[in-house]
């Protein structure tokens, strides 16, 4: 009894800690990262306060229907990259490991599990979910993570399963992932016992393409030269665009951002101050060492402009019509940067080597990411042979900081920058 | 048994065998990869499905398309591959299963390009009727697809005799596993282990043939050698490609009377109604079937499904057979055990890698295990 008073207490101490932020944010000119996402987390996390409800889902998910229907959409992929950076994936892996998972599981998978049960973690566990939206266009890994969430939790599951795009999207794929938005927003009516907004949705339909419009255009600053920001940048500001999609928020802050990026082009500021080598990073971040990389490339004149992996929430822009938002978000959602070929994936590195003009490629093998990290091989060949840069393949995991060894990447990364600098010198 | 030493020959070197039966009837042979491959087109096609087990020695070319971290099965299927040894085949036909298989299509499709190339991309839900539809439809582009290959048109007539090849092999193998369940010694874990790769690489109808007759033979065997309070296991996991551990097992005092397996009762599972139309019928049997892991069918069917196979065959406990990084069943696997145990069912987890612990260590632990139930 007292413990369910204790809680409620703070329910209420974060609801009004994040009604108190949203008003003072009104009079600041230019909000934080941080503002906005201890709004979001204090929201979710006095939902129960509030009377709404809260749908966890993967990174890749369509949100956009969650919004129209008020629900508040929480990614643990999201919490899994926060406890990375806070380094304390390593120990949240070794509870889920007394629990019975293997070592060579995904470690944001890990940490989630192994943090539900005990609520710890950076920000004391995530806000227990009332439904729980998987989509598998991003791996196999969620759907089994969201089975364990789903008996642990007790809560309805859904699973949108968007059929892998080896070399094509079928008309066969299509007319199913089609369906299933059918019965994603049945699937809502019935757990939010209302009946769904189509008006809304297209407010959010059109917010949410927007905000992909403006991430791109966040990213594309870093074709100048030099570049404004850095992947390592864009890793910190992409948590906008992963959990507000679809709100207003991402329009204010990413509108914000895109300025503040252009002044800087304007000034000739660059985020490695002297950068002399542009390079290209695959895969999820390593959260956990995110600035040890950062400096250490710096140290070498050489600026991480781009990357696959927050492009990957603008990549399938090209499928997404605001006026059939339903019809493309089927398609958008299948054929995103993890759910097609290796080769397709492969023309999509060399186009950005190209946009941004870059000397070498560095891949993240990340052993926790098998369907990103599985082909990496294949595709630097395809690199090495089609553009000629120079590739560096580092051996890691994204949350659990156990498997890093900083003396073995250090060389690594002094002999790559030796080759490119070698390269560029005689060029 | 004349025809167990056909089955014991043909499961100790597929390549062989299916190279011999290429050369002299002249048709051709698919290579396909799990459970979910679905063969009664192949078949019907007029072709020999051979299923692919990959090598657990000597992986070195694969090392250059795939992380440490994959596992031994797709990596060493991918080695057989880089190595020419699969080069007799045909082409291959990649059902979607789990994330690393899928990477495996991508890079056979862009580094083995002698052979034609086949994606099944099914559904990973099989709960659902869009998803049912969405499997039809997948089978029916299967069929478009394999005849385009061969320039032929695959009729449902066709389909006739391949789906009652299969339901007799099924049938057949169904009741090779009751008799083994009611008098586990009548046959022993590896000359079964034989059968079921024999079921998986020879000429179905000459398969249909052995193993009528050695059905019926071991219909009127006897009980077999059996030493009193020798306990019953189920396995459960992927793929078991080794043999040895049958030996094992009943060197320590038990016998395997089921399995969960891909490479067991799930590959036999389910009869084709022969009265439907063939495609829909073909998919039904996959909606009944006991799933991989890789799919889903609900949040505790693998678990409940496992309870009552345990139930249904008086078995004493369960072994987890867990391939080294396979994701889906280590994702199951913490389940499995916890509701094993809220039945009081003992259950053992051997992690599997390319090669088996030595022969004598895991002697100790089957023993141990056995001496617990």
């Amino acid at each position: 009894m007292k413990k369910s008073i204790s809680d409620f207490l703070k329910m209420v101490l974060i609801f009004l800690a994040g009604k108190f932020k949203k008003f003072t944010m009104r009079f600041k000119k230019s909000k934080t990262m941080k503002d906005y996402m201890m709004v979001y987390y204090s929201d979710a996390k006095s939902a129960r306060l509030t009377r709404k409800k809260v749908a966890w889902i993967t990174s890749g998910g369509p949100v956009e229907p969650l919004i129209a229907m008020n629900v508040i959409p929480i990614y643990p992929e999201n919490h899994g990259a926060m406890i990375g950076a806070s380094k304390m994936g390593g120990g949240l892996c070794e509870t889920a490991e007394a629990m019975g998972y293997s070592a060579d599981l995904c470690s944001y998978a890990r940490s989630d599990i192994a943090c539900a049960t005990v609520n710890g973690g950076p920000i004391g566990g995530l806000p227990k979910p009332d439904m729980l939206v998987c989509c598998n266009n991003i791996c196999g890994t969620v759907l089994k993570w969201y089975e364990v969430q789903a008996r642990y939790f007790n809560v309805p599951l859904f699973i949108l399963d968007t059929p892998f795009c080896h070399t094509d999207y079928t008309k066969e794929a299509a007319k199913y992932v089609r369906a299933q938005f059918d019965e994603y927003i049945t699937f809502l009516e019935e757990v939010c016992k209302k009946k769904f907004d189509f008006e809304r949705l297209k407010e959010v339909g059109h917010l949410s393409h927007q905000g992909q419009l403006l991430w791109q255009a966040v990213l594309d600053t870093a074709t100048n030269k030099p570049s404004p920001m850095s992947a390592f940048d864009a890793f910190y500001h992409l948590a906008l665009i992963v959990t507000l999609r679809g709100t207003k928020d991402v329009i204010d802050y990413y509108t914000q951002l895109v300025a503040y990026m252009k002044s800087r082009i304007a000034r000739g500021i660059g985020a490695v101050p002297n950068e002399k080598y542009r390079l290209l990073w695959d895969n999820i971040p390593i959260w956990h060492r995110t600035r040890w990389l950062s400096e250490k490339f710096a140290s070498h004149n050489a600026c991480l402009v781009a990357d696959t992996y927050t492009t990957a929430w603008c990549g399938a822009l090209k499928y997404i019509d605001e006026n059939r938002f339903l019809d493309s978000a089927a398609e958008a959602h299948a054929r995103i940067y993890l759910n097609i070929g290796i080769d397709e994936m492969a023309k999509m590195v060399l186009a950005m080597i190209d946009k941004y003009d870059v000397d070498g490629f560095v891949l993240h093998s990340n052993r926790s990411c098998k369907p990103y990290s599985f082909g990496q091989l294949d595709i630097q060949s395809i690199v090495e042979k089609e553009r000629g840069i120079p590739c560096l393949m580092l051996e890691s995991d994204m949350t659990d900081e156990r498997i890093f060894s900083e003396s073995q990447i250090s060389t690594r990364i002094d002999a790559f920058m030796e080759i490119i600098k070698e390269r560029k010198g005689k060029a | 048994m004349e025809k167990l030493t056909e089955l014991r020959n043909a499961a100790a070197d597929p390549y062989a065998y299916a190279k011999k039966y290429k050369e002299e009837s002249g048709k051709k042979v698919v290579g396909y990869f799990c459970s979910y491959a679905p063969e009664e087109l192949i078949y019907a096609a007029g072709a020999l499905p051979l299923r692919m087990f990959g090598t657990n020695e000597g992986i070195h070319l694969a090392d250059t398309h795939l992380q440490s971290y994959c596992c031994s099965l797709v990596r060493g299927i991918l080695e057989e591959a880089l190595s020419n040894r699969l080069n007799f085949i045909d082409g291959v036909i990649f059902p979607h299963t789990c994330d690393s298989f899928q990477r495996l299509s991508d890079i056979w499709r862009l580094n083995i390009t002698q052979q034609f190339h086949l994606d099944v991309v099914l559904p990973v839900k099989l709960d659902t009727p869009s998803a049912k539809q969405y499997f039809i439809d997948v089978l029916e582009k299967l069929r478009k697809d394999l005849g385009k290959v061969w320039g032929i048109n695959i009729t449902d007539a066709m389909f006739t005799g391949a789906v009652k090849t299969y339901n007799q092999i099924r049938k057949l193998m169904m009741r090779l596993y009751e008799i083994r369940s009611q008098r586990p010694g009548v046959i022993s874990g590896r000359d079964f282990h034989s059968v079921i790769k024999a079921a998986m690489t020879m000429e179905r109808d000459s398969f249909v043939k052995a193993l009528t007759e050695i059905v019926g033979e071991l219909e009127k065997a006897g009980n077999g050698k059996l030493k009193p309070g020798t306990k019953r296991l189920v396995l459960t996991g992927s793929v078991c490609s080794h043999p040895d551990i049958y030996d094992i097992i009943e060197n320590s005092g038990s016998v395997v009377v089921w399995d969960d397996l891909c490479t067991g009762s799930r590959y036999f599972e389910g009869i084709i109604d022969e009265a439907a139309p063939p495609l829909a019928a073909i998919a039904r049997r996959y909606f009944s079937r006991g799933i991989c892991p890789a799919k889903h069918a609900g949040l505790t069917d693998r678990g409940e499904n496992l309870i009552r196979m345990v139930k249904e065959r008086k078995a004493d406990g369960v072994v987890f057979l867990l391939l080294k990084f396979c994701d889906p069943h280590a994702f199951d696997y913490p389940y499995i055990k916890e509701i094993l145990e809220a039945q009081n069912i003992p259950c053992m987890l051997l992690d599997m890698e390319e090669q088996l612990p030595s022969g004598g260590q895991l002697q100790t632990r089957f023993e141990t295990f056995t001496q617990i139930l």
